[in-house]
């Protein structure tokens, strides 16, 4: 499997990229009610907009992402952006004909305005006293973004599990500006099970001392054990029991048995490891905030709780992507989707691709998940 | 493709599809049909397979396209929101044909259903001989075929008296793929293909 999934030959990466920030002056009332006055987007491209800029692909990113999707920083980094595997020159997103935008979300911790920036009215950090905010909100500062950048319709908005949820919003609250909305392991709205996974996890971090009612920052300390421990739970949700089995078995890393509680599963110590750098690049606030938008995110709310309403107002074409061991958004939350829109003699297609590797499976270069966004993506006419 | 480039079957069911008409494919193999339906008929079209490299090939043609198990039945599509449901030599294959044809006429108007006749002379000389048939439409070893439920013209015809419903139209093909023109003589013996527009009385 890990050898198929090698790059094609005749792929390449973008190379080296650099993020780009864009300030936004145009106050946003957000749902809450509350209002950020201004704010920076900090965003990456890939490609060249054209003359009509008809050719124009936001990626939208999921709940520990950012900005960079595609590429290399520097030229020693040991890994490309998130999605480097689907976006390049030849790749499922082929760089040579779209032009490709991935912004950090509003609150996110990787650039753009959140819990680490200076609040302009006490001139320290926001931390905990940056608002909630939710996909509509993103999608309304995305909007903003797209304005700057002189797009007036997306080619194709796409995302994965919380992306993909960015994708459907656009699709409903920009019909005009959507001509394809890609919508990848995702959900119409949590289910009670997801809200209680978020509910651990943000209790994890809430619990830790260091946390100090989020203002950590100002103690120069980080509650790194809750958050640590967040991300562990959240990691074991994105695969699958088959996958992880698959993974590690019960294979350990000293054949003794310890009689303690020392890592002594390989899996233990993945998991371990999989926290620890985590918790080197994220912000607890913004992890807070980020499940929170999620287990809000319920577009039919508005509609009397009818998603074949709600999904009736779109305009876009749609395509719809689940994974057979996706447990988190498993394949029947996606059909709900799909459903909606057939209601409504909207153009859909949807797929559910075989894959041991649960909810994480959107990230990973899956042959005929691949093969499915490259035709997609070749049927878009710029 | 053209709908004149495409199997005979499929040629004549498109002729007996109205323009501008919404259309279910059971079983829509890589999508040419509902291309060439939305091309020249300018119908709204879906297809529902479960091969992901027809899927893939249904995307390459513009067509929108369910994965979907035909078996588990068509629940996610709703009564009456169909004007055509097409079955083309899938209901062989089907694991309970009369609760398919059920559910094709539940979210279709009018179902339209193509298959190999079992009662075709050629059938009936193999089995005469002692062996089971193999054809041009039937290729496969009894131990290796998808066909699973094969059936005669007049099997057909006797479910559907059996089950309420009508036959709206009925054309067959013979061995040469041409259209037996008029009222045939012995169709069950000649046809290699039947081709059958079907519906259901409504009570409402």
């Amino acid at each position: 499997m890990i050898s198929k999934m090698k790059d094609n030959q005749n792929t390449k990466s973008v190379g080296l990229v650099a993020p780009q920030t864009s300030i936004i002056q145009d106050p946003l009332v957000l749902d809450s009610g509350e209002t950020i006055k201004s704010y920076e987007i900090c965003y990456e491209t890939y490609g060249t907009l054209n003359a009509t800029g008809s050719n124009a692909v936001l990626i939208c990113h999921a709940l520990s992402g950012d900005h960079h999707a595609a590429g290399y920083h520097h030229t020693d980094d040991r890994k490309p952006g998130w999605w480097d595997n689907c976006i390049g020159p030849s790749r499922p997103i082929d760089t040579n004909k779209f032009f490709v935008v991935c912004p950090n979300n509003l609150g996110g911790c990787g650039g753009s305005t959140g819990p680490l920036s200076k609040n302009p009215s006490t001139r320290k950090n926001y931390g905990p006293d940056f608002p909630i905010v939710t996909v509509r909100d993103w999608v309304e500062s995305q909007s903003k973004l797209a304005d700057e950048l002189g797009i007036k319709s997306w080619a194709a908005v796409m995302g994965g599990s919380l992306g993909g949820m960015q994708a459907m919003q656009w699709s409903l609250d920009y019909p005009k500006r959507v001509r394809n909305a890609v919508i990848i392991a995702a959900a119409p709205k949590l289910s009670t099970q997801n809200i209680a996974f978020n509910e651990i996890s943000r209790q994890a971090i809430l619990a830790d001392p260091n946390f100090k009612h989020g203002h950590y920052n100002e103690a120069n300390i980080a509650p790194t054990n809750g958050l640590k421990l967040a991300r562990m739970i959240g990691h074991v949700t994105y695969l699958s029991d088959d996958g992880l089995h698959a993974k590690f078995g019960r294979e350990r890393l000293d054949k003794n048995t310890g009689f303690g509680f020392d890592a002594e599963f390989e899996v233990e110590s993945y998991l371990q490891y999989q926290g620890e750098t985590f918790v080197n690049r994220f912000d607890a606030n913004t992890y807070l905030l980020m499940t929170r938008s999620l287990d809000y995110f319920d577009p039919a709310q508005n509609h009397n709780d009818d998603l074949r309403a709600t999904m009736a107002q779109a305009s876009a074409k749609f395509l719809v992507i689940s994974f057979s061991s996706d447990w988190r958004f498993s394949p029947a939350r996606s059909r709900e989707i799909v459903r909606a829109l057939l209601h409504s003699n909207k153009d859909v297609s949807y797929c559910e691709i075989e894959s041991d590797f649960g909810h994480d499976s959107f990230l990973l270069p899956i042959p005929d998940y691949h093969q499915i966004l490259t035709k997609y993506f070749q049927g878009i006419a710029v | 493709m053209k709908i004149s480039e495409l199997r005979p079957e499929l040629f004549l069911i498109a002729d007996w599809i109205e323009n501008h008409s919404k259309v279910l494919d059971l079983g829509c193999g890589d999508g040419s049909f509902l291309a060439a339906l939305q091309k020249e008929k300018k119908v709204i079209g879906y297809g529902i397979e479960i091969d992901i490299d027809n899927i893939k090939a249904c995307v390459d043609h513009n067509v929108n396209v369910i994965q979907s198990n035909i078996d588990d039945g068509l629940s996610d599509f709703e009564n009456d929101s169909f004007d055509y449901v097409i079955m083309s030599q899938t209901i062989q294959a089907v694991h309970h044909p009369h609760k398919t044809i059920d559910d094709m006429l539940r979210v279709g108007r009018q179902g339209i259903i193509t298959f190999p006749n079992m009662g075709n002379w050629k059938c009936r000389v193999q089995l005469a001989l002692g062996k089971m048939p193999i054809t041009e439409y039937l290729p496969h070893s009894w131990y290796d075929t998808p066909n699973i439920h094969m059936c005669t013209i007049k099997d057909f015809d006797l479910l559907c008296a059996t089950r309420d419903i009508n036959i709206k139209k009925r054309a067959t093909l013979n061995a040469q793929h041409e259209k037996i023109i008029g009222m045939p003589l012995f169709p069950n013996l000649r046809a290699e293909i039947a081709v059958y527009k079907i519906n259901r009385t409504r009570s409402d």
